[in-house]
C-alpha cells in the first residue's frame, strides 16, 4: 500500500458524505495514474455495510473502525485512529472532505505527522517540481484559490508524507458504482481509551437540508446589488417562476439577506446548474468558483466592467430592479 | 476559579472589500494596498475569552506572530480588555505555511506558561485555512473544540460548548485545558474601550523606542514584549520557510480575460429576446 491514495470516508450513521463519493472518483484518477492502491477508511457505528459499497465505488482497500463511541465524529479518537493507520499504510497521498468534520480532522492528523497540509482545494492533479536542480517527480499538486480568490495557488509537498489536502465539496464528480469490483476489507476493532473520550457529544441537533442547490437545474442568485433583505424577493419571485433554487454570493449572506445554507462560491456550495441567473453580483473570484461551470450563466449587473460578466454567456447591463421583471413577465407571456 | 487564558490573533490584509484603487493595471490585486487589520474571526475568540474572564476572572496574553507592525492588532486586544500581549517577530519566522506557525505558536504558549484555556479564530480571510487552532493543539497535546459558538457551562475543569456543524450544533462536554477555535456567529465583539484605546495607542515594542525614553515606557506597562527565535527557543529549521512543508509551486495571478457575454439591453423588447433565446434552446 506504501505511496497509495488514501481518502477519508465522512459519514453520517452510515451515509457516506457526497465529498468522500467526489474524492473517491479523483482518487481512484490519481491512483491509476500513479499506478498504486486506492484505500480509504471509514469510522463510525454500523459502518461495515458501506464496506462494498467504497469498494464498488473504486476503493482497492477499505479500513473499518466501528464502535457504538464513534458514531458521530470525535477529534480525538478519530485522529489517533488514522494516525496510527498512516503510520501502518504509509499511503503517499491523504484526502479529506473540506467540511466541518474534515476540517477538524485533518490538520491534527498534519501537524502530528509532520508534514504538509493544503486547505480547501479544488483541483487536484499529478505532477512534477523543479526547485533548483532539484526535480521531483509525480507529486501531488494542490490546486487552490488563495488570498481572498485573487490568485490561484498551486501547492506541493516534496519532502514529507503523506501528502496531505483537503477538498471542497462538488469540484468533483461522483464515481458510478461497480458492483462487479473486488477489493480487500480490513476490520480495525478499535479500542478507546479514557483520553479518547474525554470529550462527549451530549447533544447533536441537526436540521434537514432543505435546500439542494447542488441538484438544482437552474438558480437564480442574488448579491449585494440587490440592496437589501427586502429587496431579495425580487431573486425568490424570478426562481419560482423558472422552477429554480435561490442562491447568494458571501456577501449576501452575511448581510442577512438570505441563509446561510444558499451560499455559493469557495466558502459554500459549489453547482454547475443548466443555467445560473446572476442578479446584482459583482463576480469576486471566490463566487464564480462556486457557479463559473454552470452551462449557460446570464448576468445582471449595472456596472458594465462587474467581472461577472466575463464569465457570463449573456449580459444584460442594467438595473435588476427594472430587468427581473420584465424577465418575469417575458417569461409567462411566453406562446 | 480563575482561568489562565491564551488567545491567538493574527494581522490580516483587508480581503472582504476589494476595490478599484488596489487593483493593478493587468487587473491583479496589489496586497500591500490593502489596509491591515485584525482577523475577524480573532475577534469573536477574544470576545469569548474575555466573557469568561468577566464571569469567573482571569488573565488573558493575547499572541501574534507576525511582522513588527503586527502590534497594531495586539494594541486594539489590549483595548478591548486583554491582559498581557506578546509579539513573535523574527525573520526566521516569515514564510510560514500553517504547519511552522504551529510550532512557532506552541513554543511561545509552552514558554509563556501554564494555561487553562486556548481561544483562536475559526479561521483568517488571508488565508482561509482554518488549520493553525488544531495544529498547535495537536502539538500542546490537549483536545480541541472548532467552530465554537458558546461556552455554555464552565465550573472548575468541566466545560461545555456549543459548536456549529452543518446544519445545526452540537454540544459538547469535556475537561479543560482545552483550544478552541471561535466561529463569527459566536457573541459579537464588544467594542475597545476609549480610555484604554488612548492609553494603549503609546505602547511600542522595546526595539523601536529610544533608550532614554525606555525606563519611562517600561514603568508605565507600555512596552510590549518581543519575542524572536531566541526568546520562543525552537530550532530555525523548523520555523519560517524552512520549516514549511508546503511549498508554494507557481501563484498565477487570477485576470479577467476578456470574454464577451452575449449582451441584451434592458428594454421589454431586448429581455424577450433573452428569455425566448433560453426557451428556444430548452434551457428553460
Amino acid at each position: 500500500m506504501e505511496n497509495g491514495v488514501w481518502v477519508f470516508i465522512e459519514n453520517d450513521s452510515g451515509t457516506i458524505a457526497d465529498v468522500s463519493l467526489e474524492l473517491l472518483w479523483k482518487g481512484r484518477e490519481l491512483a491509476d495514474q500513479l499506478r498504486c492502491e486506492l484505500g480509504c477508511f471509514i469510522i463510525g457505528h454500523q459502518v461495515s455495510g458501506a464496506a462494498s459499497d467504497l469498494i464498488a465505488y473504486g476503493a482497492d482497500m477499505v479500513c473499518v473502525a466501528d464502535h457504538a463511541q464513534l458514531v458521530h465524529y470525535l477529534t480525538l479518537p478519530y485522529t489517533r485512529i488514522a494516525v496510527e493507520l498512516i503510520k501502518e499504510y504509509r499511503p503517499g497521498i491523504v484526502l479529506i472532505g473540506a467540511t466541518t468534520t474534515g476540517r477538524d480532522l485533518a490538520p491534527r492528523i498534519a501537524s502530528h505527522m509532520r508534514t504538509g497540509l493544503t486547505a480547501d482545494c479544488t483541483d487536484l492533479q499529478i505532477g512534477e517540481y523543479k526547485f533548483g536542480k532539484r526535480i521531483w517527480k509525480e507529486l501531488l499538486w494542490q490546486i487552490r484559490p488563495a488570498f481572498g480568490g485573487n490568485v490561484i495557488a498551486t501547492i506541493v509537498t516534496p519532502e514529507t508524507r503523506p501528502q496531505m489536502a483537503t477538498v471542497r465539496e462538488g469540484v468533483f464528480r461522483q464515481p458510478e458504482a461497480d458492483p462487479a469490483r473486488k477489493g480487500t476489507v480490513v476490520d480495525l476493532n478499535p479500542i478507546l481509551t479514557e483520553q479518547d473520550l474525554i470529550f462527549k457529544i451530549v447533544e447533536r441537533v441537526k436540521a434537514e437540508k432543505k435546500v439542494n442547490l447542488k441538484s438544482a437545474r437552474i438558480i437564480v442568485a442574488g448579491g449585494m446589488g440587490v440592496g437589501s433583505k427586502d429587496n431579495f424577493k425580487l431573486v425568490r419571485e424570478l426562481a419560482r417562476v423558472l422552477g429554480g433554487e435561490v442562491g447568494a454570493t458571501r456577501a449576501a449572506v452575511d448581510a442577512g439577506f438570505v441563509d446561510h445554507e444558499r451560499q455559493i462560491g469557495q466558502t459554500g456550495v459549489t453547482v454547475r446548474p443548466n443555467l445560473y441567473v446572476a442578479c446584482g453580483i459583482s463576480g469576486a473570484i471566490q463566487h464564480r468558483a462556486g457557479m463559473q461551470e454552470s452551462s449557460r450563466i446570464i448576468a445582471i449587473n449595472t456596472d458594465s466592467d462587474a467581472p461577472i460578466f466575463s464569465v457570463a454567456h449573456y449580459g444584460i447591463t442594467g438595473d435588476l430592479n427594472e430587468v427581473i421583471p420584465r424577465m418575469i413577465k417575458a417569461y409567462k407571456e411566453k406562446d | 476559579m480563575a482561568y489562565r487564558m491564551v488567545c491567538l490573533i493574527k494581522q490580516v490584509p483587508d480581503t472582504r472589500n476589494i476595490t478599484a484603487d488596489v487593483l493593478r493595471e493587468d487587473g491583479t490585486v496589489n496586497r500591500q494596498a490593502l489596509p491591515a487589520v485584525v482577523n475577524p474571526d480573532d475577534l469573536f475568540a477574544l470576545e469569548m475569552a474575555l466573557d469568561v474572564k468577566d464571569k469567573h476572572g482571569g488573565e488573558i496574553t493575547v499572541i501574534s506572530m507576525g511582522p513588527p507592525a503586527a502590534i497594531e492588532v495586539l494594541k486594539d486586544a489590549m483595548s478591548r480588555g486583554a491582559d498581557r500581549a506578546i509579539l513573535l517577530t523574527d525573520k526566521k519566522f516569515a514564510g510560514a505555511d500553517t504547519l511552522a506557525t504551529s510550532y512557532v505558536l506552541e513554543s511561545a504558549i509552552r514558554k509563556n506558561g501554564p494555561f487553562n484555556l486556548i481561544f483562536c479564530g475559526r479561521q483568517a480571510i488571508d488565508g482561509d485555512t482554518a488549520q493553525v487552532g488544531p495544529q498547535v493543539a495537536e502539538k500542546l497535546d490537549i483536545p480541541q473544540v472548532t467552530f465554537a459558538e458558546a461556552i455554555e457551562f464552565l465550573d472548575q475543569d468541566d466545560i461545555v460548548i456549543r459548536r456549529a456543524i452543518e446544519g445545526g450544533f452540537e454540544r459538547i462536554r469535556g475537561r479543560i485545558p482545552l483550544l478552541i477555535t471561535v466561529t463569527n456567529t459566536a457573541a459579537n465583539p464588544r467594542p475597545p474601550s476609549i480610555k484604554r484605546k488612548m492609553f494603549w495607542k503609546k505602547a511600542r515594542t522595546r526595539s523601536s523606542v529610544q533608550s532614554e525614553e525606555e525606563g519611562e515606557m517600561l514603568e508605565r506597562g507600555l512596552l510590549i514584549p518581543v519575542w524572536g527565535l531566541a526568546e520562543v527557543g525552537c530550532a530555525a529549521e523548523i520555523c519560517g520557510f524552512q520549516g514549511s512543508e508546503t511549498w508554494i509551486k507557481n501563484v498565477e495571478n487570477v485576470k479577467l480575460t476578456a470574454h464577451e457575454p452575449k449582451c441584451f439591453d434592458t428594454s421589454e423588447t431586448g429581455i424577450k429576446e433573452l428569455i425566448n433565446e433560453l426557451i428556444n434552446e430548452h434551457i428553460i
